[in-house]
């Protein structure tokens, strides 16, 4: 079978777009075709906009036509977690709250992305209000993991991961609490970011708990996430914790066959527990470390002790802000309203019917946590263990300049399988948690399968700011490996094209 | 059985929560959600184990926050933050009686 325009990574599709071999609208079509295609098994978009997409490529090609100034990601199709405000175009967050609520502006985030030339293609099913490791929290429909249409894609941005392993979008964008990026990046074998805590501005998106949430970006390799990084990063007026140091570029454009010679490689024994980390994921994570050795890094044993209380610690804080940011939704200005005769039950009506039970649970538990007598004993124990956690990183990052351990302790579990258990639940993040509270970035990338065929995935953490060093050993790795272009067999696609291979 | 437990057995104090919360929930719903904050909580209080004594909380793991001048800043023409009310009128937006 030959290369079709829907196998070409986001790179790959920038370069034959800049070289004119491709025109966007041709381009914009074949995923729109694919995502008709697809999709009603996958379903992965809440929102597609077929019209939108095909105008913005247009256009796109009218201004290469003409030599008009062009951005960075002209003509590449991406598709967004239907977090993030589109003007025009219909933002749920996958809630009932949000069914028919159409913003009048757009994230600072999708204005970079609509400055840069991404056509966007419509926007993806996620967890309600990003709360939820399955994407099964979501009010309106099932994403399947197109590895195994029985199991979960991951979540909370499970819409992006199965769009992106489905070849249902070049690239997208997704937003990560506690893992919502890393874990469905693991679960479908792709790549995503969580960049470092004020790297990428959130004006715009919809907030689950402000002081962990995180914009990052979701990609088939490592150079198509560096690709997007590059655009959407960098300080943003309109949110104050926006950071203003330098972004790292070029990093899409990476060489082929990088080494890591004088790169010291953390790994942290509370990763690998003896029970609850499936034989197959600690054998491919081990041996990715191997690969990271052979690539000539020093691999460093590290403990992070405090790593056992992260989900704890993060159950307090979230929801403490969960409860808090969504008191916004209240039937008054904007979302669903229920009849009522006055107004306490106009906001109590209006909430019971629009929030689904996950999100209710959670504004329950963060409405306790910070209720009176019992503030100390939650919030306050748990803002402190938030600081333990993050000295044992500064601590680790003495002796090592990255942190490998597996993205998450299992891959794709079945559909329904921990619907009735939120705590079984909440142990899908275990691993990727920590690197929240610490404000630290991190990165997932696929390292292998497991018996049954599923991807597991490779979590990197860095730095503060150090983003650069997670794309450098993501690259590395990447290239003396070929989990990153496998595609699911019934997907029948022609194989994945990087513009990596005459390099190689 | 910890405390935090116990006090979500009874279907009161659970009540008293959502209406804090500003959620209409039904008694069933009650039961369930009362059940499961318990056995998150039970979970949570792991935590006690840890000595924190003299440790500063984490207020957010960024960089300093950033101050801007208080100056008025127009985002959006009025008609645009009435287009998604569910019930507005003579350019606002409109609630049940209050008083």
């Amino acid at each position: 079978m030959s290369n079709a325009l829907t196998d070409y990574s986001l790179c790959a599709l920038r370069d034959a777009l800049d070289r004119r071999e491709v025109l966007a609208v041709d381009v914009a079509q074949a995923y729109l075709d694919r995502v008709s295609a697809h999709d009603p098994v996958i379903r992965a978009y809440l929102t597609v906009d077929a019209e939108g997409a095909l105008q913005r490529a247009s256009e796109i090609d009218s201004n290469r036509a003409a030599g008009g100034p062009l951005g960075p990601l002209a003509g590449v199709p991406i598709a967004l977690k239907d977090i993030f405000l589109t003007k025009g175009l219909r933002t749920t967050c996958a809630s009932r709250i949000l069914e028919h609520f159409v913003p009048p502006y757009d994230a600072t985030v999708v204005t970079r992305l609509r400055e840069a030339g991404a056509v966007i293609l419509g926007k993806l099913n996620m967890d309600e209000f990003a709360m939820g490791s399955s994407t099964e929290n979501s009010a309106f429909q099932q994403t399947k993991n197109p590895w195994d249409t029985t199991r979960t894609p991951g979540g909370s941005s499970g819409g992006s991961s199965a769009a992106l392993a489905a070849q249902l979008c070049a690239g997208t964008l997704g937003t990560d609490t506690g893992g919502s990026i890393r874990q469905p990046a693991a679960l479908c074998g792709v790549v995503g970011l969580k960049p470092t805590y004020g790297r990428v501005s959130r004006f715009g998106v919809i907030a689950f708990a402000s002081s962990l949430d995180q914009v990052g970006p979701m990609g088939w390799t490592v150079r198509d996430a560096a690709a997007l990084h590059e655009v959407i990063a960098g300080f943003d007026p309109q949110d104050s914790t926006s950071s203003d140091r330098p972004v790292p570029t070029g990093h899409s454009r990476t060489p082929v066959g990088g080494r890591l010679d004088g790169v010291r490689v953390g790994v942290p024994t509370e990763y690998f527990p003896e029970t609850g980390l499936t034989p197959d994921v600690r054998l491919k994570v081990t041996e990715a470390i191997g690969k990271l050795r052979a690539l000539g890094a020093e691999i460093v044993p590290v403990s992070l002790p405090h790593s056992p209380y992260a989900v704890a610690t993060y159950y307090v804080i979230a929801t403490a802000e969960a409860s808090s940011n969504l008191a916004r939704f209240d039937g008054v200005r904007y979302g669903h309203r229920a009849k009522a005769d006055d107004l306490l039950s106009l906001y109590l009506r209006s909430r019971g019917e629009g929030f689904g039970m996950e999100v209710k649970r959670r504004i329950m538990l963060g409405t306790f946590a910070l209720s009176a007598g019992y503030y100390d004993a939650y919030y306050g124990k748990a803002g402190q263990i938030q600081t333990l956690i993050r000295r044992d990183f500064e601590q680790a990052f003495e002796r090592c300049d990255v942190i490998a351990t597996p993205t998450s302790p299992s891959t794709a579990f079945r559909l329904g399988e921990r619907t009735e258990d939120p705590m079984q639940m909440y142990l899908a993040d275990i691993f990727t948690i920590s690197c929240n509270l610490a404000g630290l970035p991190g990165l997932s990338l696929p390292c292998g399968f497991d018996a049954d065929g599923l991807p597991i995935g490779l979590q990197l953490l860095g730095r503060a700011f150090d983003e650069s060093m997670l794309f450098r050993v993501g690259c590395a790795f990447e290239d003396s490996t070929d989990h990153h272009v496998r595609r699911p067999p019934s997907l029948q696609t022609g194989g994945v094209v990087t513009g990596q291979e005459a390099q190689s | 059985m910890s405390s935090a437990r116990a006090l979500f057995e009874d279907k009161a104090t659970v009540r008293k929560i959502a209406i804090l919360a500003r959620l209409e929930l039904d008694d069933p719903t009650l039961e369930l959600l009362g059940r499961q904050l318990g056995d998150i909580l039970g979970y949570v209080d792991q935590l006690n184990a840890v000595d924190t004594s003299g440790v500063e909380p984490t207020v957010f793991a960024g960089e300093t926050t950033r101050f801007r001048p208080d100056d008025l800043r127009i985002r959006l023409a009025p008609g645009a933050s009435l287009d998604n009310a569910p019930d507005h009128s003579s350019g606002a937006f409109r609630v049940p009686k209050v008083i």
